[in-house]
């Protein structure tokens, strides 16, 4: 075991710092040390320029336009852009639709999408929940039907995140009712903007912004060749792609982020004469909570090494999430506690109310209270490592 | 010991609940959300005929003479109903000034048309850098002629948008942090040289911003002494903390009813979900924490008239870290429990989720509180 950097990775790690400092655009950089939301457009433009280096989909192997990076590169690279604060892309894309095509897809659907998915070309979104399939995914409802070579879709999805900017859902279906609810499930890829059928209705998160979706199909049709794999097969391949995702939303950068805002807010806080980052208790505060993350980091640092010889995200990557998203819960809520009276102000406050790198803290703070139920919830998340890896009965 | 309402308590209790279930639940409060001002005067007319803004106050100013706790126990049932009036601005923070420091005349004059619903007041004390301490005071009233020239910012003062007079707290004399020096003035909303900034915060309720600007005040406007504000201020924002524990209690109370009813009636796997025994704990914690915060509230609520500031400090310091830490907890699993459902502004929850999130940070954070509890006296012995 050896945790020091060779040579080779510190020269990297300048390499990538300093195509940062170049590369993002003036905008983005002034939004990244407000620590400003990006918009849809902000994150597409930030997409393309990663693209045109090559640096898109740290994740991706290189036949299919991945950098080629082992584990070690990819840790550095994820360390740098959360230092930059630069745009997180949408990972629907990048990190679950389009891993589970490389692994799963026909060569033809690798063809038409990987590409426009690495370019961000197409934006994604994830159609899985349903209004009575939450953490029972598999009671799904959405009907599939054959229809010659075609699937007429009808039913609901709900709370799919930026439906309204995707140009494709990848959703999953029930195309078989007789059996056991895990049968019968497939994997469909649809074109939100040219099927007929496809409604999508926003509405707000707790947040303040029209975060999420409902996403409703009336006789929607599909091509067969937009299936992944079998008729029937779309769970075992929902579970992957859940294990995908359960690595992607850790936040261990985002941590990174929030760990830094504090200490500005906490500069910029006067408290008398001196600043709240003079006062002993409140460091403390911030260090138990940077110390947590350092030890979540060593998990994310052995799940990727796993990953890198070769075994899928398994079960050890539900205490990513779990710790993670508790993490960055408790720091959106020390930045509100190091904001004062300022915490209850709110994004749309007039100027100067707040500074504005402070403007969007208490809509994350709202937001983030989402993370520790999206992507399978915490609590499943615990049944999971009780089951799986402690080896317990069930109830 | 007696934890018994008194039948006139009930009384007012079941009046308030009535009143807030049939003509101010959430869906009033989601109209005031988007309204300028944010609350309905006409509602806040209601509120003086019915006694209820002067419920703790003389009966010479048109009150009807009741306790600090008579005025929680309506706050609690506001807080069921996300009740948007500026009831703890202008009643109990700048109310409770005036009934202290005020002249005859202040109290006729300020009073009387506040406790009737004719009008409404505020209190501006914070200031950027002062955090939650009171003596912490830049702005500053230096003498001119007979009267004053008051000049500086105050931050988020509640109700400061609409109040028709703000009570300002300026430095007459002192440094920065000196604990004497702090002089109250009575400063009309429309005084020249006064900005006002309306800013609605992430509970949808309403503060300004205030700019002054060599705002003049003549002597009658000097509420209370010259340079000796500091413990009539430190008495009303106490009460303050109270009341915001009691506003709180009801919303807490809100989130865990609606939670555990949703347990009861949503399914997944087959099953209500409030058969997953970790649910069922939560649950039974979540109850926990809001009878330890109902307890901590009516402590709270019988010391805010104590007249020995360590008393009164230290049961309301306690209220105010317990809704906070305890109440935390159910504020956080209320959310949980709910699944995506309470992530959605088209639900209640979320409502409640930030007024009680900005109810803890008001007069005092739990850290702010967790000091003072242990530089008390009382905490050594
Ligand atoms: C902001 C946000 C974005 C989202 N984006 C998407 C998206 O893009 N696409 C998509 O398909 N979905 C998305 N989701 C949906 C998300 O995956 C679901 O909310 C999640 O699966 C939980 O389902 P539910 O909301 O129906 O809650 P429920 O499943 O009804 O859960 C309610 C509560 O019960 C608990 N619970 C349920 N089962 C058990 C059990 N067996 N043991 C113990 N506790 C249990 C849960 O943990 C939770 O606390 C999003 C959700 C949010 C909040
Ligand atoms: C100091 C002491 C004094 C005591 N005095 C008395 C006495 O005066 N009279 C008397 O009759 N008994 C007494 N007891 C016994 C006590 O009542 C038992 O220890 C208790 O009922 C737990 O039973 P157990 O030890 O067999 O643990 P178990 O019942 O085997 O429990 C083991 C663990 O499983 C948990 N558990 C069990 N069932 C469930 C469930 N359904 N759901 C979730 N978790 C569960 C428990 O909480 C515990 O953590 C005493 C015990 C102690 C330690």
């Amino acid at each position: 075991m050896d945790m020091t950097f060779s040579a080779e990775d510190e020269r990297f790690r300048q390499e990538v710092r300093g195509w940062l400092a170049e590369a993002m655009p003036e905008p983005l950089k002034e939004k990244a040390s407000n620590g400003a939301h990006y918009t849809p457009d902000d994150v597409r433009e930030w997409h393309r320029i990663l693209h045109s280096k090559g640096w898109a989909a740290p994740n991706w192997p290189e036949r299919h336009g991945g950098p080629g990076w082992d584990v070690t590169k990819r840790f550095i690279f994820g360390e740098e852009v959360a230092r930059a604060q630069a745009p997180t892309l949408s990972p629907f894309g990048i990190g679950m639709v389009g891993p589970l095509l490389i692994q799963f897809g026909s060569d033809e659907q690798k063809q038409r999408f990987l590409p426009k998915i690495l370019s961000g070309e197409e934006l994604w979104c994830q159609g899985y929940s349903e209004p009575n399939a939450g953490s029972d995914l598999a009671s799904l409802q959405l009907r599939a039907d054959r229809d010659g070579d075609e699937y007429v879709l009808n039913g609901q999805k709900t709370w799919t995140s930026a439906a309204q900017y995707a140009d494709w859902i990848f959703l999953l279906a029930r195309t078989d009712s007789s059996g056991k609810k895990q049968e019968g499930i497939t994997f469909l890829l649809a074109d939100m903007k040219n099927t007929e059928g496809i409604e999508v209705k926003p509405f707000l998160n707790i947040d303040g912004t029209p975060a999420f979706a409902d996403t409703y199909f009336t006789d929607a049709r599909v091509p067969q060749s937009n299936r992944v794999g079998p008729e029937g097969g779309g769970w075992s391949m929902a579970k992957a792609l859940l294990g995908h995702e359960r690595t992607g939303i850790g936040g261990v950068s985002e941590a990174a982020r929030w760990i830094a805002r504090i200490k500005r807010i906490a500069r910029d806080t006067p408290v008398g004469t001196a600043t709240l980052a003079d006062d002993p208790a409140f460091r403390r505060r911030i260090a138990r909570l940077q110390i947590r993350h350092r030890a979540l980091s060593m998990v994310n640092y052995r799940t990727l090494a796993a990953a890198q010889l070769g075994h899928a995200p398994g079960p050890e990557s539900s205490i990513l999430k779990i710790v993670g998203t508790e993490l960055g819960q408790e720091l959106t809520e020390l930045a509100m506690d190091a904001l004062g009276h300022s915490a209850q102000s709110w994004f749309d406050a007039p100027a100067g109310v707040v500074p504005e790198y402070q403007r969007w803290i208490s809509s994350r703070f709202n937001y983030l209270r989402a993370s520790t139920v999206y992507g399978g919830s915490n609590e499943i998340q615990k049944n999971i490592i009780s089951k799986h890896i402690l080896g317990l009965p069930g109830a | 010991m007696n934890f018994e309402l008194s039948k006139e308590q009930q009384m007012i209790v079941g009046s308030v609940a009535g009143f807030v279930k049939d003509e101010s639940n959430v869906e009033r409060f989601r109209d005031m959300r988007e309204d300028e001002r944010g609350w309905d005067p006409e509602v806040w007319r209601t509120m003086g005929e019915y006694g209820w803004l002067g419920i703790a106050f003389p009966e010479q100013y048109g009150g009807i003479d009741g306790s600090f706790l008579d005025m929680a126990l309506i706050l609690e049932q506001f807080g069921r109903g996300l009740v948007p009036e500026p009831y703890i601005a202008s009643v109990v923070l700048a109310g409770s000034l005036v009934l202290e420091l005020g002249s005859d005349d202040q109290k006729n004059g300020l009073l009387a048309p506040m406790l009737a619903g004719e009008a409404s007041l505020a209190l501006a004390y914070a200031e950027r850098q002062s955090r939650y301490r009171l003596e912490d005071c830049l702005t500053t009233a230096s003498v001119e002629g007979d009267g004053y020239r008051i000049s500086g910012e105050k931050v988020w003062v509640l109700n400061g948008h609409a109040a028709d007079s703000i009570l300002v707290v300026a430095r007459t004399s002192g440094e920065q942090l000196d604990r004497d020096g702090l002089t109250l003035f009575v400063v009309p909303s429309d005084a020249e040289g006064l900005e006002r900034t309306a800013v609605r915060g992430m509970d949808g309720q309403r503060s300004a911003m205030l700019s002054l600007n060599g705002v003049a005040a003549g002597p009658e406007q000097v509420l209370g002494p010259v340079g000796g504000a500091l413990p009539a201020l430190e008495w009303a924002l106490d009460r303050a903390a109270a009341a915001a524990c009691a506003e709180a209690q009801g919303a807490l109370k809100e989130l865990l009813d609606r939670t555990v009813d949703y347990l009861k009636n949503r399914e997944q796997f087959g099953v209500k979900i409030g058969s997953f025994q970790a649910l069922q704990h939560r649950a039974a914690e979540m109850f926990a924490e809001v009878e330890l915060c109902k307890g901590t509230m009516i402590l709270a609520a019988l010391s805010a008239d104590l007249e020995d500031p360590a008393e009164r400090a230290a049961e309301i310091s306690a209220a105010k870290v317990q809704l906070t830490d305890g109440g935390w907890f159910v504020l956080e699993h209320a959310l949980q429990l709910h699944g995506g459902i309470a992530l959605t502004d088209e639900q209640d929850l979320g409502l409640f989720f930030k007024r009680v999130r900005v109810l803890q940070g008001l007069f005092g954070d739990a850290d702010h509180h967790v000091d003072r509890f242990q530089a008390l006296p009382g905490f050594a012995a």
